[in-house]
């Protein structure tokens, strides 16, 4: 008999932002910077005549991970679907400064986003833009990024280019990650390209299951607060991804490798089924400990 | 402008590019040495592929190379939008190629970028908007969607986005509006190649983008609220 | 958007100086609650934003019975709401100063 019923568990992707962040970090250890008594709003948002929020969605700050200092951002998906506006961008920006400025342990990006935030349209594109350029300067001062990615509202747009910039991805099965996301795709491509009303199809797609066999994730955990927090303080504790040319050489092979071998996919199961899965339409019904057993000799990447 | 256009332009001392499948490859002669040169043509979407050969063309440089600056030319829609690039995982393969640059900025590589086309999404953020400096020539158009397109995604009134659009850089595509927000540094007029070799005489800085969106009045709030979170110097603590 | 303030007259002891709370997320049907000290004795100043215009008789009556269930004296309420139910703006009412008394503590 298992013993992990025993304790009960806290689903990540139905916890607001700050829940997670609360259940990730050390219980009251978390110092927000820029919280919403500062009342930062978008102005643009206003223009439009559209609600606020009074931390434009992303709660910022500094805490304690198993007694090490962190900083850490926690998209809250459900305002606007986390898309990035020019204030929501700036807090992380400067979050990702501040960690060049003080080298904490590391920084935790819980990312719950569809990208630029429409509204704010070209100043949300610059915005993204400007995370990229920190969170790769944060890599270049080695100061340790980790993304997580297990909210309702995946990460998608630029932000799921933002989050392959970090030193590590850790998501659940119920998280996504990919570049266009599934309704943005079956509305430019149409529903013969992808359903985006096919739960099945979009999870085999950009799902953690998927991302983790393919390479894209280093972590697949449970759909759970300790789960994430268990696996963010692991992964700042081994090494980072170094910025040097041995480490991306070694990066672009792997890649290469991943379009040899998988370019010609229909479909994420023929991926798994190449890869070397004996039961790939069993995968998706797996629970994760069943699923990461069945991937061990199959999955790409490994970190 | 087509590409051919825009390089005898940059380079008339002579280039040696490349055009495969709209990805431009090579390097060019310039007073201020050897440049080298890479970027997309014709409105190219970057698949995997095309990514992954961008990147290999960097890491290229960053190994046989030291210090050559790199020309990033865009004009391209954005990212490929397929199912099987997204199996494939492209938002990686972005990353890759966005990382390979920041590699060769930390090596001393000087990064410039010229958008001659469009820019917009996944090719902009991983190649275009990646220089030290991003420019672009008259003509140029950097958008995020069209606002007919717009009004029907967030259900707003194409009349309020129009409207808030006669002030406001925010909502619109077009070259100015890039410009005023600071996420591009200058429009260059001809000769580019003189416009090239004065950037390329310039040195590299830490990314100056949201400072010039305050400058331009185009973002307000972009720089003091990262200043307010990032703490020093007088900031947040 | 409509914005309304409200005056709360709350006789009874002051509330405690405590650190700003938030509580709740601006997304359809939700609202976002701030507490924090900063209304002159004996009243409770709240600032709403709403989407949904032509409520203010609700939010009036809400806030009337809201004032009436904890001791509000002397703070300030601050609210960004998307169209949540009475039910659900009650409820997230009583959450932050709930969640602001425990941080008084």
């Amino acid at each position: 008999m298992s013993d992990r019923g025993i304790r009960a568990r806290h689903s990540y992707r139905e916890a607001t932002a700050r829940r997670r962040l609360a259940g990730l970090l050390d219980e009251g250890s978390f110092r927000e910077l820029l919280g919403p008594e500062h009342r930062v709003t978008s102005p643009h948002l206003a223009a439009l005549d559209l609600p606020a929020a009074f931390d434009d969605g992303v709660v910022v700050g500094a805490g304690l991970l198993l007694g090490e200092p962190v900083l850490a951002a926690s998209q809250e998906g459900s305002f606007m679907g986390g898309g990035v506006g020019e204030v929501h961008g700036a807090k992380l920006v400067g979050l990702l400064e501040r960690a060049v400025r003080e080298r904490p342990r590391g920084v935790l990006l819980l990312l719950d986003t569809g990208g630029v935030r429409l509204q704010e349209a070209n100043a949300g594109l610059v915005a993204v833009s400007e995370v990229m350029r920190a969170v790769l300067a944060a890599r270049a001062a080695r100061v340790p990024v980790v993304a997580l990615v297990g909210g309702g509202f995946g990460c998608f747009g630029g932000m799921g280019i933002a989050a392959r910039l970090c030193d590590a991805v850790a998501m659940s099965e119920e998280g996504r990650l990919g570049i266009t996301g599934p309704d943005v795709l079956e509305t430019t491509k149409g529903v013969e390209e992808l359903d985006a009303s096919d739960r099945a199809l979009v999870w085999r797609t950009y799902g953690g299951k998927h991302r983790y066999l393919l390479g894209e994730a280093d972590r697949l955990l449970e759909d759970d607060l300790e789960a994430f927090r268990t696996a963010a303080a692991e992964l700042l504790r081994v090494s980072a991804r170094p910025l040097d040319l041995e480490e991306l050489e070694r990066e672009h092979r792997q890649l290469g490798r991943r379009l040899a071998e998988f370019g010609g996919a229909a479909d994420a199961s023929e991926v798994w089924r190449a890869a070397g899965v004996e039961r790939p339409e069993a995968l998706p019904l797996l629970e994760a400990p069943e699923f990461l057993r069945a991937v061990a000799g199959a999955r790409r990447g490994g970190r | 402008m087509t590409a051919a256009e825009l390089l005898l332009s940059l380079f008339p001392a002579g280039h040696s590019g490349r055009e495969e499948g709209s990805l431009l490859l090579g390097s060019g002669a310039s007073p201020e040495g050897e440049v080298a040169v890479l970027g997309t043509a014709q409105g190219l979407e970057v698949g995997a592929e095309e990514a992954l050969a961008l990147a290999a063309f960097v890491l290229d440089v960053v190994r046989r190379h030291p210090a050559r600056p790199l020309l990033a030319l865009l004009d391209s829609r954005g990212q490929r939008m397929s199912l099987r690039d997204e199996i494939l995982g492209l938002n990686g393969y972005l990353a890759h190629l966005a990382t390979a640059l920041e590699l060769a900025r930390q090596r001393g590589h000087r990064l410039l970028s010229l958008v001659y086309g469009e820019a917009s999404s996944g090719s902009a953020l991983a190649l275009g908007f990646m220089g030290d400096e991003v420019h672009a020539v008259e003509g140029a158009r950097l958008w995020v969607m069209n606002l007919p397109a717009m009004a029907r995604v967030t259900k707003i009134p194409l009349e309020r986005l129009a409207e808030v659009s006669r002030t406001s850089p925010v909502l619109a595509p077009g070259l100015d509006n890039y410009v005023r927000l600071g996420a591009v540094e200058s429009v260059w007029q001809p000769p580019l190649a003189a416009a090239l070799s004065q950037a390329l005489r310039r040195e590299a800085g830490p990314d100056r983008r949201s400072e010039r969106g305050e400058e331009r009045g185009g973002r307000l709030l972009a720089r003091r609220v990262a200043e307010a979170v990032r703490g020093g110097r007088g900031g947040g603590g | 958007m409509e914005r309304l303030s409200f005056d709360l007259a709350c006789p009874g002891a002051p509330a405690p100086r405590a650190p700003p709370v938030v509580v709740g997320v601006v997304a359809s049907g939700n609202l976002e609650v701030l507490v924090e000290p900063g209304a002159a004795p004996g009243t409770c100043r709240v600032e709403v934003a709403t989407s949904a215009r032509g409520f203010r008789e609700i939010w009036s009556a809400v806030l009337d019975d809201f004032a009436g269930r904890h001791a509000l004296s002397g703070l300030a309420v601050s609210v960004n709401d998307a169209g949540a139910t009475p039910a659900v703006v009650s409820l997230r009412l009583d959450q932050a100063v709930e969640e602001y008394l425990g941080g008084a503590r």
